[in-house]
């Protein structure tokens, strides 16, 4: 029904506790917020003649991993591509999630955590290109690194959720590289 | 107060899903502003850097391990690799290592 992993560990606690809808509306905004940042980069990736229904369409499946390799595509996001990846993902989630109550007996454990850098190699993949051509680009992936390592390890910010920390960063970085770096009118597409 | 469990699921879905459904219908056009239109060109990868780094250094349990494979990921990814050949590598080195450290 909906696919945010974070979002759901922190709603179930809400059930237990029996806290309120209200509660449980605020929470799930706050967990999902940077997905609010990734629609909006994302709507401009978009034709603008593209129908409501194929952007309510692709909001659905608007995840770190989907908009990674959304990204990832140059020029204009065909609405089909989207619905490609989503069916490739859920089939993915879903699949894997059954495979792996079983896989996770049969594979031995150290496969299955090498695993865990698949993700973040793929993202890495997505960046690194683009910051060999563009210096900006390559101070806004560095920097990104930088300051999320500062709030990862510092008192204080270390304390809030991984959510909210790359909220800061991103709003943080991206700010101040569009103040230095504007871009034209021919690359924001 | 203690309300239905369904009625939570429908506030989750509902909320998880319109945070990301409005921008996408509301913002039609080209954003006209430079500012705005510049910031949101750099919010991928200033995200996706920050969801990389450090996690990435947690990502398979043991350090060393994951270092090498943020390692083989960069080299690859600066060499314009796919992907599924980055992500691939990258745990196939971290397997190796983790290999290593519990054989030698």
């Amino acid at each position: 029904m909906n696919v945010t992993s974070a979002g759901q560990f922190a709603g179930l606690t809400v059930i237990a506790q029996a806290g309120t809808y209200f509660e449980m509306a605020i929470l799930q905004f706050i967990v999902n917020l940077r997905y609010l940042l990734m629609s909006a980069a994302l709507s401009q990736k978009l034709s603008p003649d593209t129908k409501t229904v194929h952007r309510l369409g692709i909001a659905y499946g608007v995840t770190d991993e989907i908009f990674g390799i959304s990204i990832a595509r140059k020029g204009l996001l065909d609405p089909r591509y989207s619905y490609g990846a989503i069916l490739a993902a859920v089939t993915g989630w879903v699949g894997g999630t059954v495979l792996g109550a079983s896989a996770g007996a049969i594979l031995p454990e150290m496969v299955v955590s090498a695993l865990g850098i698949a993700l973040y190699g793929m993202f890495l993949a997505i960046i690194i290109p683009p910051a060999r051509e563009e210096r900006p680009v390559l101070i806004a992936v560095i920097s990104g690194m930088a300051l999320a390592t500062v709030c990862w390890y510092m008192p204080g910010l270390r304390s809030l959720s991984q959510g909210m920390r790359i909220i800061l960063v991103t709003v943080v970085v991206a700010g101040i590289c569009a103040v230095l770096w504007p871009v034209g009118d021919e690359k924001a597409e | 107060m203690r309300g239905s469990v369904y009625i939570y699921i429908l506030v989750m879905a509902l909320v998880t899903y319109l945070i990301r459904a409005l921008p996408l219908t509301l913002i039609r056009n080209k954003i006209e502003n430079r500012f705005i239109r510049s910031f949101l060109y750099y919010v991928p990868y200033a995200t996706l850097a920050a969801m990389t780094f450090p996690a990435i250094l947690y990502s398979t349990g043991e350090m060393a391990a994951s270092a090498a494979g943020f390692a083989a990921a960069l080299i690859l990814a600066f060499r314009r690799k796919s992907l599924i050949v980055v992500a691939t590598v990258a745990s196939l080195a971290a397997l190796l290592v983790n290999l290593l450290i519990m054989y030698l």
